[in-house]
């Protein structure tokens, strides 16, 4: 095993200290070290948006990110949504946007910062705000509803 | 508690919807046991090679290795589908490059990375055999000389690279060509498309101190997965306890076990827990594609668009194994009438061994390769008779009462409906703004599939304060059958569904099941559910009736956990007769209900058919689609703009499942259409291993509407009348786009994917 480093990160409003190797990405440390599943591996080749998680409100690839890189920043996963992301997930169960789910928790945090960006969305910027996510199951048309259900509510 | 609302026919949320979208659901690769293993595959780097030796000595050397297996360790028989030619790891000879040659087990992912790359296997090369041609070619390597040997469920006549050869027939096709006025013919050509589930293939094998392995598998059966490793380790069924986690989506490519006995052989091996969830590239490498398929066929009509003949050869690619391959041709060639009065067919086909990956069932099974190629030829055939190719569709659709190719008769049968409403819908849609430099088409296919095969089971249990307990083999792969079931089911008792508790799927309690396959569960189980909850509401309306001193006739279920005096107020709780029960029956009221598809199977005396792997199918669906691309001039590039997708459910039991369904298969067939294709060199690599190679369709390759139409009809062999839609949406897609490019830019598109530079070049060879 290569040699783990001690690492300070700010995850859903704690703080965890724990060690991680260099080339650790933040999925596997969230994954693995503190058993936050939530962030999916769905290629570990930064195509899918499956891990995506936010780093200091941005969208970001947890494969695709070294786990040193975030000590400083807030991340928040799928378990740590609050307001608009949490009002998404309801919008996405209640639309039938969810079959499968492996690309739920990725599509919800990505459209939680875009809808932080652009509250009130068209069906255009949603689809381009959701271009990099990928899904298998649904043909996107109810996740595009479920996101634009999600602006109407607003954030709790 | 308001119990008027009927379950069946409401969008109901899933009931697993909340658990995923809050990142709790567990899928295979977040099941975790103390002092767990992960496991690694070394994979062959050859298409074609027999092993001459393995040298594991570096790897053992490496500290962490708690297991290694490879093909020398095997003694145990073959395994596969019908017919039993493959292993977990390759044995004597490699057949394609990224198979399992062997796996290692070590207590952390780099490790067991490492130690599988140290492993050193000595390999003879041989002559790769990379397709239908070069299989087929007269003195051509053979990639299994042991097949004659081989255990076959069913004799498929293969010999040399052949797999298995079937024929259907029906009529005198000679001589209805010889009384048509216009006849076509062409040649299609399909490419190999991956499932891409968004969760890659994976499980847990767990060990306990007596070597009772439990495996945690993302999977379309848990039933299967238990007879395959346990018939691949030498274990009694008995031994093996396989647990569905969630699944991130199956669509056929996680219907037949192939990696599982690896994660079960090592855990036994090392008696601890071992992980094995497959990389993106591996799981691309070595689980299985849509055949690649070639079709041939010839359509005559007479002058008035009356069809009268078809002869049809199809040929798949198998890949190395034979897995699905017998069922798929042979579904292939049943759909390859189309869903069309033809009196005179001949559908003759083969299956071929070639050194790819293996191809195996994936959402359509054998039906968007014939439907490519048949619907394709409808609008040749009313272009060559100059009508239009919806009239022709019409006037040639099957209707009630018509028999399917192989002579089954089909009670109901809502094609022309389903195709009418596409065309309707599609007229009356405002028309888009045209844009510069893309050309507009407009093209439509029509289309069956079946619901059913082969065996199921449903248990449903009265909990002593009158809630339901319901229990099926029916493992949900994200099309939603847990919820469709749970509602069937509550349904019938008239309680909402929230009293009704669904078992995850456990080979240990759980009813059987065969698979999550065949557009089955709502169909199958379904009924299953529905006539084990039928006996259960039975057997409590027997104990009301003791209770309340009256016939069972006399008794009626009310909304809410009441059984009720006709006519009276008076009325028993589902607690109290639950409880009544345990003292007068000894214990819950229970029913199970298990049949076999027991639909009318082929028809000898219309139909004569050479080796099927199949002796019926289910019942019949039906759907039109209908769409509108616009193609670049310039570059080729189709885009889909619109898209009706009608759809014959029989009765939809949640409708924004239904709905759901149709629109990811149909972007499922946007992306076969456009996009995606696996691709090998000519050494036999894959070279399509990202999804950045592989191109799926994301967001901006979908059209904003794909409006799913609901045709309910409901189908007479289901107790609530529900059929499947989870295949039949996906097989419309590749034909009416090729219409649609025809009727855009006058250039016929004959293999697919429709790349950009395949459409330019058939846009040039119009002249
Ligand atoms: S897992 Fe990170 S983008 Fe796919
Ligand atoms: S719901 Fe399955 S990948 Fe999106």
């Amino acid at each position: 095993m290569s040699t783990p480093y001690p690492l300070a990160l700010q995850v859903n409003g704690a703080e965890h200290r724990l060690e991680a190797a260099l080339g650790d990405t933040l999925l596997t440390v969230l994954r693995d070290a503190l058993a936050l599943t939530g962030a999916k591996r769905g290629c570990n080749q930064g195509v899918c948006g499956a891990c995506t998680v936010l780093a200091d409100g941005e969208p970001v690839r947890a494969c695709l990110t070294l786990a040193h890189e975030c000590a400083g920043r807030e991340i928040v996963t799928i378990e740590g949504a609050a307001g608009r992301a949490q009002a998404l997930q309801e919008a996405f169960v209640e639309t039938g946007a969810v079959q499968c789910g492996f690309c739920s928790p990725g599509m919800i945090l990505t459209a939680a910062a875009m809808l932080e960006r652009t509250p009130r969305p068209s069906a255009d910027e949603v689809r381009a705000g959701l271009s990099g996510n990928l899904c298998r199951c649904s043909g996107y048309r109810k996740i595009v509803d479920a996101v634009l259900r999600a602006a109407e509510t607003g954030a709790p | 508690m308001s119990g008027t609302t009927r379950a069946i026919g409401a969008s109901t949320p899933r009931l697993d919807a909340a658990d995923k979208a809050t990142g709790r659901a567990e899928y295979a690769d977040d099941v975790a046991r103390p002092g767990m293993l992960y496991a690694a595959i070394h994979t062959s780097p050859h298409a074609h090679a027999r092993i001459r030796g393995y040298r594991l000595e570096a790897a053992r050397a490496i500290p962490g290795v708690k297991a290694i297996v490879t093909g020398a360790d095997l003694a145990g028989p073959h395994c596969g589908g019908i017919i039993k030619d493959e292993s977990m790891v390759a044995r004597g000879k490699v057949r394609y490059v990224g198979e399992p040659v062997a796996a290692v087990a070590a207590t952390d992912p780099e490790t067991a990375g490492r130690a599988a790359a140290a492993i050193e296997v000595d390999y003879e090369p041989l002559e790769p055999v990379l397709s239908i041609d070069a299989a087929l070619a007269p003195g051509a390597p053979l990639l299994h000389e042991d097949y004659p040997s081989y255990v076959k469920t069913v004799q498929g006549g293969g010999h040399g690279n052949v797999v298995f050869e079937s024929t259907v027939e029906e009529g005198d096709v000679e001589r209805g060509f010889a009384e048509c006025d216009t006849i076509v013919e062409a040649t299609w050509e399909t490419q190999a498309q991956h499932h891409v589930y968004l969760e890659t293939n994976g499980c847990v094998a767990d060990v306990d101190a007596s070597g009772r392995i439990t495996l945690y598998a993302t999977c379309q059966s848990v039933h299967h997965i238990q007879q395959r490793v346990a018939e691949e380790l030498g274990e009694p069924m008995s031994r093996i306890r396989v647990r569905a986690t969630r699944v991130g989506g199956g669509f056929g490519g996680k219907h037949a076990s192939n990696i599982h006995s690896i994660a079960a052989w090592l855990a036994r091996a090392a008696r601890r827990p071992v992980k094995l969830v497959l990389s993106r590239m591996q799981d691309f490498e070595i689980q299985r594609s849509r055949h690649p398929a070639r079709v041939w066929m010839r359509t005559g009509a007479r002058r008035d668009g009356t069809i009268l003949a078809r002869d049809v050869r199809v040929t798949i690619d198998g890949g190395a194994y034979a897995d699905e391959s017998p069922p798929v041709l042979a579904f292939a060639l049943l759909m390859s009438r189309g869903p069309y009065r033809i009196p005179n067919v001949r559908a003759r086909g083969a299956a071929v061994y070639t050194n790819k990956l293996r191809a195996g069932s994936f959402r359509g099974f054998g039906n968007p390769q014939a439907s490519f190629a048949g619907e394709s030829q409808i609008d040749e055939l009313a272009r060559a008779l100059g009508l239009d190719p919806v009239e022709l569709r019409l006037k040639n659709a099957m209707r009630p009462g018509d028999t399917a190719f192989g002579g089954q008769q089909v009670p109901s049968c809502v094609l022309r409906e389903c195709i009418e409403r596409v065309r309707a819908a599609q007229r009356a849609a405002p028309p888009l703004a045209p844009r510069p430099g893309r050309r507009r088409g407009v093209g439509y296919a029509a289309l069956s599939h079946i619901s059913g095969l082969m065996g199921t089971a449903a248990s449903v249990q009265l909990r002593t304060d009158g809630s339901i307990a319901l229990a099926t083999g029916c493992v949900d792969i994200g099309q939603g059958s847990d919820t469709v079931l749970v509602q069937i089911c509550a349904d019938a008792l008239s309680v909402p569904i929230d009293r009704v508790s669904y078992a995850p799927q456990d080979s240990d309690s759980s009813p059987y099941n065969w698979k999550t396959a065949g557009s089955r569960s709502t169909y199958m189980t379904g009924r299953a559910v529905a006539l084990a909850t039928h006996e259960l509401r039975a057997k409590m309306l027997a104990h009301a009736g003791d209770m309340m001193e009256c016939a069972v006739e006399d008794l009626e279920l009310r909304p809410g956990g009441l059984v009720g005096l006709k006519g009276l107020p008076k009325a028993v709780s589902f607690k109290e007769v639950a409880l009544r029960s345990l003292f007068h029956s000894g214990g819950p009221i229970a029913a199970t209900h298990g049949f076999v598809f027991d639909g009318p199977g082929f028809d000898p005396k219309r139909a004569a058919i050479h080796q099927l792997a199949f002796a019926n199918l289910g019942v019949y669906t039906y759907g039109a689609h209908c769409v509108e691309v616009d193609v670049d001039e310039a570059t080729g590039a189709v885009e889909v703009r619109r898209a009706w997708c009608a759809h014959d459910p029989g009765r939809a039991i949640n409708p924004a499942a239904c709905e759901g369904q149709i629109q990811g298969g149909f972007v499922q067939g946007i992306g076969y259409a456009l996009t995606e294709a696996m691709h090998w060199n000519a050494e036999g690599w894959l070279t399509t291993t990202t999804l950045a190679d592989y191109k799926v369709p994301g967001v901006l390759d979908c059209p904003v509407e794909i409006l799913p139409i609901l045709l309910e009809d409901p189908d007479p062999t289901h107790p609530v009348g529900a059929k499947g839609v989870g295949e039949i949406s996906l097989v419309g897609a590749a034909p009416a786009i090729a219409n649609a490019v025809a009727d855009a830019t006058g250039a016929r598109v004959r293999r697919l994917p429709m790349f950009p530079e395949r459409v330019l070049a058939a846009i040039d060879a119009r002249a």
